[in-house]
């Protein structure tokens, strides 16, 4: 829209009859791909506007009501708010496991997916294959028999164990211990780190071997020329992958409905956020309370992502700068 | 290179390829450690319940079928069932996804309109909202419109290009594709429908397959959506169905379940062997341009 403003501004100013008809044809044409473009946006506008746009502002409406989905919604203030933070303990045990999440899994996750790219990124024989190999599983994570098989693998006789027994451990009963339940979904998520790896990959081509060759010249080593060359120029896509993990993992849920039976349990240790929202909406039909949740849930969020973005200018470094 | 440096030399390429073979070493276990469970599932799958946990070894002693056959057969519904309905909704999907995408990352990418940098923002803005903002509201009004315990609620919205990830995907690469060549059919007399069928979406088959695939797998493997929306059982969709299995046979029969998990991962397997170059190229591609 700017553009179309400051064209029309200087256009004004410019009086000879060439600018005039360039305008004259400038306007015909706006009109009419005006009227084509919105043809080609309409279905994006319809769902923007019904299924996003609105439902938000709906959400927002909802969350200072009571309301149960068959009776209309009664206006009760900020109540929800303020039992959220008051009242409910166990809202409170939801924050607690879904910050644990995401703090551990997201670096954890980015560590390996660098790591693993770092060593593939060597002109490798066979690079393709391993890639392929160490991505299956954040194609296939997402879904209910990837955490059946999880399940399984932590299971008190399972896998995890029975190797342990190999060494004489006697493991624990992962799954259904308060103490470690939560980190079977971490290691669940650290597993899945095939694609901020594949990201980071192809962020590694694209570093020019002749500054590596500079530094080589200078006296660097390999570990300098990690923290000099590739930590720097990554930092854009470092940026980039971890700006979407958390968003992400902020949102994760079915690992945790199926590990749990969709409870949360045991106890509650694995009581996601959108588990426990989940579980007020259509278990209980608390769907203004649910409400007040997500909005809540979209301000976590947004805040993570204005920090990162703010922080990023501190440690981001982008080509044109230098 | 002197002389005297003469044996560093032999020592240091002797060096670089043991070396590489401690790096492929690492990789290969890595590589095996990251599918071992994968492997240990389709083993599992084929051994009877009292060896699964027992058994370590990945070859079966002996080959059952019948982990399947309780399987199929093990919940309320067959599995065929279930099968049906996950791929009548993501094929339903990809059609959705492709056609509305396009549509807007054309009108994005190539035409000029009112509010385009606004609605561009908005646009990306979209792409980090969370589905839970929406889900209460678009609950309640899939609701009133009868659409509960329907396909629709999971349908229609790819149609309303809803994941404007995809739509960020093709205008990146519609932005590679030379304007010379709407701007030569623009002279041959095509209007912006034409140049869109007939130059843009041909080019932009690429970025369209990586949106029919990245479609078919994350609406075939999506859980949350179908568990608010498939209420009754002959509307489940696999994941759906494995969970029903799940806590209908309870830790008894695992044998079944994990036979069937494995069978719902196999059109995964399917779509990635066919297509992992362009699954591997659209990730790269999304973190790059982003």
């Amino acid at each position: 829209m700017s553009t179309t403003l400051s064209d029309a501004a200087s256009l004004e100013s410019d009086t000879s009859s060439k600018a005039r008809s360039r305008r004259r044809k400038l306007v015909g044409i706006n009109a009419r791909q005006n009227g084509a473009a919105f043809l080609f946006l309409s279905p994006w506008l319809i769902g923007l506007l019904c299924l996003t746009l609105g439902p938000i502002l709906a959400s927002f409406y909802l969350s200072l009501t009571r309301y149960d989905m068959f009776t209309p919604p009664q206006w009760i203030g900020v109540s929800n708010y303020v039992k959220m933070f008051a009242e409910d303990a166990r809202y409170y045990q939801a924050l607690r496991v879904t910050f644990t999440y995401v703090f551990l899994s997201v670096p954890l996750k980015l560590a390996f997916a660098l790591g693993v790219a770092m060593l593939l990124n060597r002109g490798l024989k066979g690079l393709g294959f391993y890639r392929s190999i160490y991505y299956l599983p954040s194609l296939l994570g997402g879904s209910v028999a990837v955490a059946i098989m999880w399940r399984q693998v932590f299971a008190y006789d399972g896998i995890i164990n029975q190797i342990l027994l190999k060494f004489g451990i006697d493991g624990p009963s992962w799954i259904t211990s308060t103490d470690y339940a939560l980190y079977t979904l971490v290691a669940l998520a650290v597993w899945q780190f095939g694609s901020p790896m594949v990201i980071f990959l192809a962020g590694l081509k694209q570093i020019p071997q002749e500054i590596y060759d500079a530094a080589e010249v200078d006296g660097a080593g390999p570990v300098r020329k990690f923290i000099s060359v590739t930590l720097p120029l990554l930092t854009p896509i470092i940026f980039f992958n971890f700006v979407m993990q958390i968003i992400g993992a902020f949102q994760a849920f079915t690992p945790a409905y199926i590990i749990s039976n969709g409870k949360g349990g045991p106890a509650d240790a694995t009581l996601f956020y959108t588990l426990y929202l989940y579980e007020q909406a259509f278990t209980n039909f608390q769907m203004g309370y649910a409400s007040a949740m997500a909005w809540v849930l979209v301000a976590i969020i947004g805040l993570a992502t204005v920090l990162s973005f703010q922080s990023a200018r501190y440690w981001v470094h982008y080509g044109d700068e230098r | 290179m002197t002389t005297a440096s003469m044996p560093t030399q032999g020592t240091r390429n002797w060096r670089i390829r043991w070396r590489s073979i401690v790096v492929h070493g690492c990789l290969i276990l890595g590589a095996f450690v990251m599918i071992y469970p994968l492997l240990w599932l389709a083993s599992s799958s084929l051994k009877p319940a009292n060896l699964i946990f027992s058994d370590l070894s990945l070859w079966p002693a002996k080959f059952r079928l019948q982990n399947y056959v309780d399987g199929w057969r093990g919940a309320a519904m067959p599995f065929s069932a279930f099968f049906l309905n996950s791929f009548i909704i993501a094929g339903l999907a990809v059609v959705g996804n492709v056609l509305a995408c396009s549509m807007v990352a054309y009108a994005f990418a190539r035409l000029n309109f009112v509010f385009k940098k606004t609605l561009f923002g908005v646009m990306m803005l979209t792409i980090m909202l969370p589905l839970h903002a929406t889900l209460i509201p678009q609950y309640a009004l899939f609701y009133n419109l009868g659409w509960v315990n329907t396909f629709l609620p999971l349908i229609v919205p790819k149609f309303l290009a809803v994941d404007a990830f995809f739509i960020f995907l093709m205008i990146q690469f519609i932005r590679g594709i030379p304007r010379e060549l709407d701007e030569a059919a623009t002279i041959d007399g095509a209007g912006p429908f034409r140049i869109y069928w007939s130059v843009i979406l041909p080019l932009l088959t690429p970025a369209l397959v990586t949106t029919a695939v990245f479609s078919f797998i994350w609406t075939y493997e999506d859980f949350l959506s179908p568990l608010v929306y498939l209420t009754s059982m002959d509307l489940y969709t696999v994941p759906q169905g494995l969970s029903l299995l799940m806590s209908s046979k309870g830790a008894s029969s695992w044998g079944p379940l994990l036979a069937m998990s494995l069978l719902s991962l196999v059109p995964l397997f399917v779509v990635f062997f066919i297509f992992q170059r362009r699954l591997i190229e659209g990730i790269a591609a999304s973190g790059l341009k982003g």
